[in-house]
This record gives C-alpha cells, structure tokens and sequence, in this order.
C-alpha cells in the first residue's frame, strides 16, 4: 500500500468566473513508503497545488486523496489530524517564525496535537538537533538569529511534528551553495534516520538529482512522467521541451550519446568520472579545438 | 579611469545596526571600467554585498574612500548625483516597487529628480521597452511574477539614465525563468546601451558570462580575473564554499587523473568539445 | 478570497466619467453627498437619484458590479429603514403593543434608504472610474494648500500611495502565512471569541513582522532611486481641466440646483 495516493485529483481555481483554471488535472500518483520523491515542473505547472492537496490544504474538486489507505476527507471535520502525519514547509518557511523563543515556536506544532508540555519539548530539542541548531540558540527570541538559523528553526517546527510524510516546497531557495548543500544533506539524514517519506519540490534539477529515489514530473497541471530519477533525467529532450532541463552534467553526457559515444546519462559528476575513467585514452597531444 | 574605484575600502557596521549579517570589508580595493560587465561573486557574509553597496553612496566606508566618476562617495552634496549614475537593484522584487501602476512606478526615479513630465513619459516608454515590459505599462505590479517585477525595478533604474547598475543578488529569489529573462535582460542593456553592469551573485554559472569575475570571502577579495581564469582555480573555490558548474568540475577531476584537457570548461558544450578528443578507438 | 470584495475596487474604462479630471470628481462627490441631505422632499430626492442614475450609466461599469458593492451593505441599509420605521409622526398605520408604524416613520425609512443607496453608489462610481494613484494624486494636490498649516501633505500622499500598492500583497502574504501555521496544526477556525482571537497570532505577528522589513527594503530602495521627499519633484501624470470637467460640472450643478429649488418651493408632503 501507498502511503500516499492520489487517484484523479483535481483542482479548479476561480470555477465559474471568467479567469478559470485548472490547476491539477486528473493526477493519479502513488507515493512509496519511505521513499524520497522529487517533484519537478514549470512555474505554474501545479506543483504547489498538488501538494496543498496532500495535506488537506485545498479540497480538491475532484478526485481523492489516500493517506495510508484512507480517504482523507472522509471526516472533514479530522482534516487537522491529516497535517500532523503529512508535514509541510512551504517556501521562506522563516516567514511564520512567532513566538517568544526558538524552543517554544518549535513546539507549536507539536503542541497543537495536544501533547503535553514536557513531551513536546522532548520533540523539540530533538528536531533542533536533527537540523544543525545549537542549544544556545533554543532560547534565544527568532528574530534574534540568522536567516539561515531562522529558516532551520522553522523547519524543525515541522520535523518536530514527527509527520510520516515530509514536504518540502523549495526549502534551498534563496541560500547560497553552502547553504544549500548543508540544508539538504541534513534532509538527507533525516530520511535515512527517520526513515520517513520525504517529497521535496524544487527547481534544481542537481539537487533532485543527488537525493531523489523517485522523480515525479508534472506540467501543465497534468504528471507527465513518474519514475526513476536515472531514468527520468535520461529522457532530457523531452523535459526541455516542457521548458524544464536536467542536471548539466546529466546534459554533456545526454549530448556524447548523441554525438555516438558509448555513453549514458549519469545523474553527479562523480558517476560520470567513473563511466568515462576507461573511455578516454590518456597522454598524447591534444587535437582539435 | 576606472568608473568606480575602492581604494582601499574599510567598513564595519556599529553595533546594533538592522538585521542584517554583521559583514565586515578589509582594505578592498577594486577598479570598474566603463561598459565592463563585472560579477562579484562571495558566499553570504563574504561581504559582496556590503561592497556593492558602497558604489552608490548607500554605505560610506569607515577607511579609505570610494569614487564614482571621480565623485567622491563621503560628500554629501553630491549623494544624489551619484545615486542617479549608479542604479541599485535589490534581490526581493516586491519591496522596491512603489506605485501600484508599473509605468508609475517606472517613473518615480525621473520624479525624484525633478525632470519635466513630457520627458519623463518618454523615459519610461524607452525604460519599459527596454526590458521588455512596455505591454504591460498598466497593470498593477502584484499581478506579476518575479522575474517580471524584476525587470519593472530595473526599468525604473534606466529611467534615471544611469552609467551603471548594480544589481544584489536579483535572481535569488527567482525561478529559473525569471533568473533567465533579468539575465538575459541585463546582458542585453550592457550590450547594446554600454551600461557598466556589477552583478552580486553566488550563482557561477551567472559568473560565466560576465567579463570579468571577482572572488569575494571574509570581506577580502579571493581572487579576480577572467572567467576562465578564475573558475579553473576549483581547489581554491571549493575550499571557499564557493560552487562551480558541474563541467568545470568535470574537466578538473579528469585532468586531475591525468588525461590532458583544458584548464577550464565553463558551461556543457564546451565541456562535450573537450572531451571528445580523447575518446579510445 | 478576499478579493471579492468590490467596494473601492477599479475598473479601467475610457468613459465619460473615466476622462474626467479626478480632482474634479472628488469635489462633484462632495458636492453631491451634501446636496443629498439637504433635498428633503421626493422631488427633491428624485432629482438626486435620476443625477445618479445619469452618472452611473455613463461610467461605462457594469451594473452587476454596483449590485455587489450594494450586497455588503444591504444589511445596514434594511437595519437603519427597518429602525426608522419605528420613528416618526404622523398617522399611525400600524400598532402592535408599544410599537407603531406612523406615514412619518415611512417616509423617513425610504429616505435614509434611498439616500444611503445612492450615497453609496455614487461612491462607487468614484472609485470604480478613479484609479487609486489618480485619487491619492488629486487627494494630495487638493490638499495643497493646507501646508501652510503646517499638514505634510506630500508625505501623506505617499503613505496613501504605498499603502495602496501593498494592500494585495499583504493579502497575498496573510493567506500564505495562514497556510503556514495551519499546516503545524493551527486552528482557526473553533472556539470562542477569545480562543479565535488568540489564534490569529501566529498570524498577526508574522505579518508584522515581514511588514517592518518591507518597509526597511521599500525605504533603501526608494533612496536609491533617489528619493528626498517633496521638494523638486515632479510628476509624469499631469492633470488638465478639460471641457468634459466644466460640462460635467455645469451638468451637476443643474440637478442640484433643480434638488434645491424642489426642496424650497414644494410642498414637503408624501406625493
């Protein structure tokens, strides 16, 4: 069984008025337990939308959506109970830090599923933990600390829930390589340690490329392509064509093969070393350009 | 001359000063030429920003001096007509638009400086088509996309009939289409209107097209040079925090394990040129 | 969500209305609310209601839009008949223990009726046909002479401006934050007054707080652009008096005038 499934999920924008549009059309999609799903699409391909969906944000117009076997609109008065299983960071996560302190804003979450103080303090500590946030900064007010520490802190607002699913919309946007690396590989870990279903949403294409299992394409409301990542890289000419490109290094050795060269698409640079190692000869002088 | 020189710039923020990262500049000194396309390139709190900063008097340095057109920065009479040279254009591009009408907003540079309203109309038909965005001179700028708002800052900068833009971090907060259109739309004004442009980023492969690359960490400049020059220098970069593309990369591991490619590959194709020569058979 | 709501919203146009100068359209909205309230029999109120019928057919916007600003109203309106019902002289109609319907309170109930309806709709079409920068514009160059008082009109005029250019965003960035804090589990929707007032901080302070930066960055960027406040500034918008402005005014003032007279020479009874 899928964690999450979504069968015919639809989602109509202004239904009924002259600006109508249909921002998830009809995607069916089953997500894997335990797995880390990419999600990739142009702006505006509904990629926000669909994950809305997943976690009881929006109701769909149409169509379901199954957590764990469960239609999670079946008591829309319980929808709440659907976020604390499917968590979610949206983009800027900082922007909704609030409270006093980083420990008590972390706990909100937790809090709000109605555990005891103690215990979700417990729940707390350990996400900020888990994402690189010294204990001094615990309590510290949030508009005290850094961007970078603000933005860890929300997310361990999110982490603390202990959600068997996590969604992340575009959690590296805005911060520098550094940044970036550092963030994902602590997502990385996560999931690993966690073991939880983890789907990031994003628009680089290296980053899905390094931690995705699965990749799931959508465009123009509709998943067009949901498999692989190898696999789904490889197909580069038709991701362009959705407006979409795929890792550069993924891209030379997509361009090799078509110039003939006994070559496959690779998904790092450390995988392409390893392909090529045996393919290039060595010494000699260097002809052409 | 140089069109902006630091001379050995120092500048620390006092205590207490707003939110952002205590970056801090020691003895930078930096030339621009005119028409150049620079990219200053650092990773947060290198102290790229806070440089960038100073090139149109928003920041005065705490030692040595900066010039603009021979202007010097720390006179205060002379604050505006420097900012009218030298465009600014932040990364969040919602918080620097003012009017709720995009051509409004576009004019509101020209309004400032007084200049007489038919010629304002003028300037801000010529900005808009600059950047592209004439068609949508009407529309309120909350309906737009990031990278359209974007260009509607920038627009308003041209308006002013800078020698220069500076341009923070623009495509930060963009997506990859928006990241492209200011891009594209910025090489184009350096092209074909002779804007000298310095782009703060910490994105190399925007570094790539620049003409000339400088490394900003620890408010001290890394290195400089070319981009080729600078992007074949991979260990010092990387031990910088600093990224290069993935072709970059690519050439230097192989070239580190023997096989004879060029120093430097800056982007796919260049990178797919080099390597085809060594193929066996 | 929230941009339904219709009062205050623009509609660009290139009708009569929408050619006329807004300084003009302000002063003639003024004019028209306080002629309202001085005619003060049915002629005189008819002449009213046909001035704005007149003005509201050549704005050019639709009606269904005059009906939705109508809508939110409609309470207030039926509210304030239904009560002035209950008030006034005359003939008793209607008697129901110390309750009594009288012609008086009749006629006072469809006259505030009509009166807010039109006020209302009059309104509206100042708005509707105005852009707010044009109205913020005409606002501060009305405003003009009150710096010698001492008012800083200039920089009213540019809170008003900014204020408005925000207002959509801010919207946008509450229902954002609202998504945010509800996907950790928030509430906002149960309990009492105080628990439902309680829930919205984690709502209130963000946006607060993200307000205070905006007005850091707007403020930097605004000087960048080379900013100094009112002194030396022009602006591209150049507003003209025009013949339209002098009909329309000549126009106005024959209705009120004829409102007037109707209101003097009549006789104030229910026909």
């Amino acid at each position: 069984m899928f964690v999450l499934e979504t069968k015919e999920l639809t989602y109509i924008y202004g239904a009924g008025t002259p600006f109508e549009k249909t921002a998830v059309d009809h995607v069916s999609i089953g997500v894997e337990r335990g797995e880390f799903l990419g999600v990739i699409g142009h702006t505006g391909s509904g990629k926000s939308t669909l994950i809305q969906m997943l976690n009881g944000l929006l109701k769909p117009a149409s169509g379901t959506v199954l957590l764990n076997g469960g239609d999670i609109w079946a008591e829309p008065k319980k929808i709440r109970s659907v976020r604390f299983q499917v968590g979610m960071v949206f983009q800027y996560p900082e922007h909704q830090l609030f409270e006093e302190t980083v420990l008590k804003d972390i706990c909100f979450g937790p809090r709000n599923m109605g555990l005891a103080d103690t215990e979700a303090e417990q729940r707390a500590r350990r996400a900020a933990r888990f994402v690189g946030l010294d204990d001094e900064l615990l309590g510290k007010s949030p508009f005290e600390i850094s961007g970078g520490e603000k933005r860890r802190a929300a997310i361990a607002g999110v982490i603390a829930m202990d959600p068997d699913v996590l969604v992340l919309d575009e959690p590296t946007a805005g911060l520098d390589p550094n940044g970036r690396d550092t963030l994902l590989q602590q997502i990385s870990d996560y999931h690993k340690k966690r073991g939880s279903t983890v789907i990031l949403v994003s628009h680089s294409m290296e980053d899905i490329a390094r931690f995705a299992d699965r990749v799931l394409v959508l465009n123009e409301g509709k998943a067009v392509m949901l498999d692989r990542t190898d696999r789904v890289f490889a197909r580069g000419r038709e991701l362009s064509k959705m407006g979409l490109r795929v890792p550069q290094i993924t891209e030379i050795l997509l361009m090799l093969r078509e110039k003939g060269y006994p070559v496959h698409p690779v998904l790092t640079v450390e995988q392409a070393v390893e392909q090529l190692r045996p393919l290039l000869r060595k010494g000699g002088v260097r002809r052409g350009q | 001359m140089d069109y902006i020189t630091a001379d050995h710039v120092t500048f620390a923020y006092g205590p207490g000063e707003g939110e952002e990262p205590y970056e801090v500049l020691h003895d930078v000194s930096l030339g621009i030429r005119k028409g150049e396309f620079v990219a200053l390139v650092g990773h947060n709190g290198s102290g790229k920003s806070t440089l960038a900063k100073h090139f149109n008097a928003m920041l005065l340095p705490s030692g040595g001096k900066v010039y603009v057109d021979g202007l010097d920065t720390m006179d205060e009479d002379l604050k505006l007509e420097i900012r009218r040279r030298v465009g600014l254009v932040l990364q969040n591009p919602d918080n620097q638009l003012v009017a709720s009408i995009v051509e409004e907003d576009v004019a509101f540079g020209p309004e400032n400086l007084g200049v007489d309203p038919p010629e304002i109309r003028r300037r801000v038909d010529d900005a808009l088509r600059a950047v592209e965005m004439y068609d949508y001179r009407l529309n309120a700028p909350y309906k737009l996309s990031g990278g359209q708002k974007q260009r509607v800052a920038i627009a308003g900068i041209i308006a002013m009939q800078p020698d220069c833009i500076v341009l923070d971090e623009p495509t930060a907060m963009l997506d990859p289409r928006g990241r492209q259109e200011v891009l594209d739309t910025v090489h184009r004004l350096n092209r074909e209107k002779g804007i000298t442009i310095v782009l703060i980023t910490h994105y190399m492969d925007e570094a790539a097209g620049a003409d000339r690359v400088v490394v900003m960490d620890d408010g001290k400049i890394l290195t400089e040079g070319s981009p080729r020059e600078v992007f074949s220098q991979v260990r010092l970069l990387k031990d910088h925090q600093l990224d290069v593309p993935q072709a970059t990369e690519l050439v230097w591991r192989l070239r580190g394990e023997g096989f004879d490619l060029p120093e430097c590959a800056l982007d796919a194709a260049e990178c797919v040129a080099a390597l085809e020569p060594l193929f066996k058979s | 969500m929230v941009s339904d709501i219709t009062i205050g919203q623009y509609f660009p146009g290139r009708s009569l209305i929408h050619r006329m100068d807004p300084r003009v359209k302000i002063v003639l909205t003024v004019a028209y609310i306080v002629f309202l309230f001085i005619a003060s029999n049915f002629a005189g109120l008819l002449c009213m209601v046909a001035l704005m019928a007149v003005v509201l057919f050549s704005s050019g916007v639709p009606f269904p839009q005059y009906f939705k600003s109508l809508k939110a109203i409609i309470a207030i309106v039926i509210f304030t008949g239904v009560l002035n019902l209950f008030y006034g002289t005359g003939t008793v109609l209607w008697r129901w223990k110390f309750m009594q319907i009288t012609d008086g309170g009749v006629y006072n109930a469809i006259f505030i009726s009509v009166r807010i309806v039109s006020l209302i709709l009059f309104s509206c079409v100042l708005t509707f046909t105005t852009s707010p920068t044009d109205l913020t514009d005409a606002l501060e160059r009305i405003m003009k002479p009150l710096r010698v008082l001492h008012v800083h009109v200039h920089e009213i005029a540019m809170m008003m401006t900014i204020a408005l250019r925000f207002v959509p965003t801010l919207l946008e960035e509450t229902d954002k934050i609202m998504s945010a804090q509800k996907a950790r589990g928030a509430d906002l929707e149960s309990g009492g007054m105080m628990q439902r007032i309680r829930a919205l901080i984690p709502i209130l302070i963000p946006l607060f707080v993200s307000s205070f930066r905006r007005a850091y960055d707007l403020a930097m960027a605004m000087e960048c652009r080379c900013y100094h406040g009112g002194e030396g500034r022009t602006k591209m918008k150049q507003l003209h008096l025009s013949r339209l402005d002098v009909w329309a005014s000549a126009g106005m003032a024959l209705f009120c005038a004829a409102a007037l007279l109707c209101t003097l020479f009549l006789p104030a009874s229910l026909h």
